[in-house]
């Protein structure tokens, strides 16, 4: 019901602003500074408004990812970065009051088009979440989760296959090869983390959204997941929410940054650090807030 | 005076001493410059002053009551006159409630003999002398402690930790009195089954295969030598209780992912309330129900396919009992699918599964110790429940899987070998305490496997 609704209104939106692209100009707010859009985007979002009953906690993002870029989103807490990744693989669905209006598209396609499938949209755009979620089944089952509801292994072979080279790009294989058997939630928080990585990527997304991947984890845990990001970023293209300016440094290739549910600057990462165009990006990367 | 008032007295004095040493606490305060220069606040003084009032007094009116009559009635007895004096333990009772009622004029005086009218009139004496002393000693033990308490308050006095520590006891001996009357049942069940073994084997008990509790009355009576083989009402109370539980799980777990997972807002704020009435129901109107309506019912179909259905037959009283049972699963059930993560569903949805394939695969899977537990309490329900099988399953005893044909249970048993006018030291009757024990420990078996199962749950995530 709520996605038929939110795409009833977003159609009216479109609608009522058909020239989105020409201007980002919009009432009351303004434009986005920087490097908004690619050349070669995977995913483009234009006017994208989001609202929880009558609260609008995204307020007109229009902003473009690449393909295999990494790009990070940054700002001070309670500024709608997680709600706007949320709404990139319509997670925002489950949440009742949540409607999303604008255009979300990914190679070209509406997300938010009454026909689409959402069960497919997710296997193409993965996600993973703050605090690490693996199911209480055992390792192996974890990562088969995805295939195993896909439909994308045959065979009980293939499907070996599939965990292993997805915990092998998850770099866990190594640590976990022995008890594949065992239970997930006897990892430890970085482990864990990493095989909600290796079930993600188990079902060969195109795109990964990362929620602040690493908020729950210690130091020596978080450098392998950047590590992994990097890695990662050859063959996928990743969104990552962090609450790091330092991680964001390190893993991002583009850096955008939200204030208070808009979306204030976008450019390349050591842009964003070394000399940013805003006064609002300014201020939050030297720690004058946030 | 009557025991009622000695007690609100006592209340009362209680109260006043409450404020006595609250009240000279705050007295003795204000020169030293305020509350807190004193160890307590007031209130903890002034309650200090209160137990020491009436706690001594509350104990003490306690043990007179326990023990006064029996002290009462020995003073009466050992001065009767020895022509009535009573000879064994049997005709001593009969003489004290005859005395005891004749003083409580219950009896007329009429026409009775001058000793047993004398020793109604010393009967009345005593407990006026009784009542009257037991007064007396209450007021001064109470005005006593409260001016003990009293006199004890000063600045430095620390009454903080001694009225904590009274009141940890008081809440300790509440505990314990609901302890000792679980043990107190259970001790009374387990005599009165030895006593009930003395004349049944154990085995023969447990291991028979017939029930049929008639005994003799006269030696030279035929065919009623009575055998207690409790086999087949064990039988027939898992007959009903699974037919219950294959009535009540399905339904009871659907009807909890429905709520829990589908059903919007407002549709559980009447759903789940609505299912809750049925949990209200009294047992003995689904009695009723499953034995008026619900077994002609499925006797006619019965017959209807050409299978003969008994009238009471086990299928219609445990299809009632697990309506019965539903609200009690799916409640269980929709806390514990509840208390499921909502990240385990994030991680499933993001995943690309359909809300069914979160359920069936992840919600279901790391709930289930917790279902489990729930349907194993359910279960114990189900085995305990006397009302419908009374009203709507059979009384004969047969051995028999077949939910079609009339069952009884162990409740049912209990019932009909103790309503009425029984003789207590008969093995029919005896019979119905051996039952009891027996189920009570089926069923706390199976409570502490539900404990156990629920208690492993709750480590689950961390």
């Amino acid at each position: 019901m709520t996605q038929l609704a939110s795409a009833d209104k977003k159609k009216r939106a479109t609608k009522a602003k058909p020239a989105a692209m020409k201007s980002l100009e919009v009432e009351g707010h303004e434009p986005t500074v920087g490097k908004v859009f690619t050349e070669n985007p995977k995913m483009t979002m234009r006017n994208v408004n989001v609202y929880y009953d009558d609260k609008q906690a995204i307020h007109d993002v229009s902003i473009d990812i690449a393909k295999n870029e990494v790009i990070a989103m940054i700002g001070p807490s309670g500024c709608g970065k997680s709600t706007f990744l949320r709404s990139l693989n319509r997670m925002n669905d489950t949440v009742d009051i949540c409607r999303v209006e604008g255009e979300i598209c990914m190679d070209g396609e509406n997300l938010y088009a009454p026909k689409l499938d959402v069960v497919e949209l997710r296997a193409r755009v993965g996600m993973v979440f703050q605090k690490p979620n693996p199911f209480p089944k055992s390792i192996y089952e974890n990562v088969a989760y995805g295939p195993k509801i896909h439909g994308l292994a045959d065979t009980r072979v293939d499907l070996d296959e599939i965990v292993e080279n997805s915990l092998r790009k998850a770099s866990l294989w190594e640590e976990v090869k022995e008890r594949l058997h065992q239970a997930g939630t006897g990892l430890s928080g970085g482990q864990q983390q990493r095989l909600c990585i290796a079930r993600a990527i188990a079902v060969s997304p195109e795109v990964i959204l990362m929620d602040e991947p690493c908020s729950a984890l210690d130091p020596i845990a978080t450098a392998k997941i950047e590590e992994l990001i990097e890695e990662l970023s050859e063959n996928f293209t990743i969104a990552i929410v962090t609450h790091s300016m330092q991680q964001a440094a390190r893993v991002s290739h583009r850096t955008a940054y939200f204030h208070l549910g808009r979306l204030i600057e976008v450019n390349p990462t050591e842009q964003v650090f070394t000399m940013p165009q805003h006064q609002l990006t300014e201020a939050y990367i030297t720690g004058r807030f946030g | 005076m009557q025991a009622t008032n000695i007690l609100i007295l006592i209340l009362g004095l209680g109260v006043l001493a409450f404020f006595l040493g609250r009240g000279r606490s705050l007295a003795l305060a204000k020169p030293l410059g305020g509350i807190r220069k004193l160890h307590s606040l007031p209130s903890y003084y002034g309650m200090h002053v209160a137990l020491w009032c009436a706690l001594p007094s509350l104990f003490l009116l306690c043990m007179w009551m326990l023990f006064d009559d029996p002290l009462i009635n020995r003073l009466v007895l050992d001065s009767v006159a020895a022509e009535i004096a009573p000879k064994d333990t049997a005709s001593y009772n009969l003489l004290i409630n005859k005395i005891s009622n004749l003083a409580d004029g219950i009896l007329p005086r009429k026409g009775e003999s001058a000793a047993l009218i004398a020793a109604a009139d010393h009967l009345v004496s005593l407990r006026v002398i009784s009542r009257w002393s037991l007064t007396a000693l209450l007021l001064t033990l109470s005005s006593l402690g409260l001016l003990w308490g009293w006199s004890r308050i000063s600045a430095s006095f620390r009454a903080r930790p001694v009225v904590e520590k009274v009141m940890q006891n008081i809440l300790l001996g509440c505990a314990c009195l609901a302890i000792f009357t679980t043990l107190g049942i259970v001790l009374s069940v387990l005599f009165e089954s030895i006593q009930f073994f003395r004349s049944v084997p154990i085995f023969d008990f447990v291991f028979g295969l017939e029930w049929s509790p008639q005994t003799a009355i006269r030696e030279d009576q035929v065919g009623s030598s009575g055998s207690f083989g409790a086999v087949p009402l064990f039988v027939g109370t898992l007959l009903v209780s699974a037919v219950a539980m294959v009535v009540a799980v399905p339904v009871g777990l659907m009807s909890a992912i429905y709520l829990a997972e589908y059903a919007s807002r407002s549709v559980r704020t009447y759903a789940k309330p609505a299912l809750e009435i049925l949990a209200g129901i009294p047992t003995v109107v689904y009695g009723f129900f499953a034995a008026l309506t619900v077994a002609p019912f499925l006797r006619d179909l019965g017959a209807s396919f050409g299978l003969s259905v008994s009238s009471e037959s086990a299928l219609a009283a445990g299809g009632v009992m697990g309506v019965m049972i539903i609200p009690f699963i799916s409640s269980l059930a929709d806390d514990v699918i509840t208390a499921v993560p909502q990240s385990m569903r994030d991680g499933s949805l993001a995943m690309g599964a359909t809300k069914s394939e979160t359920v069936r695969r992840v919600i279901i899977p790391a709930a289930l110790p917790g279902i489990v537990g729930g349907v194993m309490l359910a279960i114990s329900r189900a085995i305990g429940e006397t009302m419908i099988v009374v009203m709507a399953a059979g009384m004969a005893a047969k051995l028999t899987a077949n939910p079609l044909e009339s069952v009884t249970t162990v409740t049912v048993q209990i019932v009909t070998l103790l309503t009425g006018d029984q003789e207590f030291d008969s093995p029919k009757t005896l019979a119905a305490f051996a039952l009891g024990l027996m189920l009570f420990t089926v069923t706390l078996l199976l409570n502490i496997f539900a404990l156990h199962i629920v208690k492993k749950y709750r480590e689950q995530y961390d």
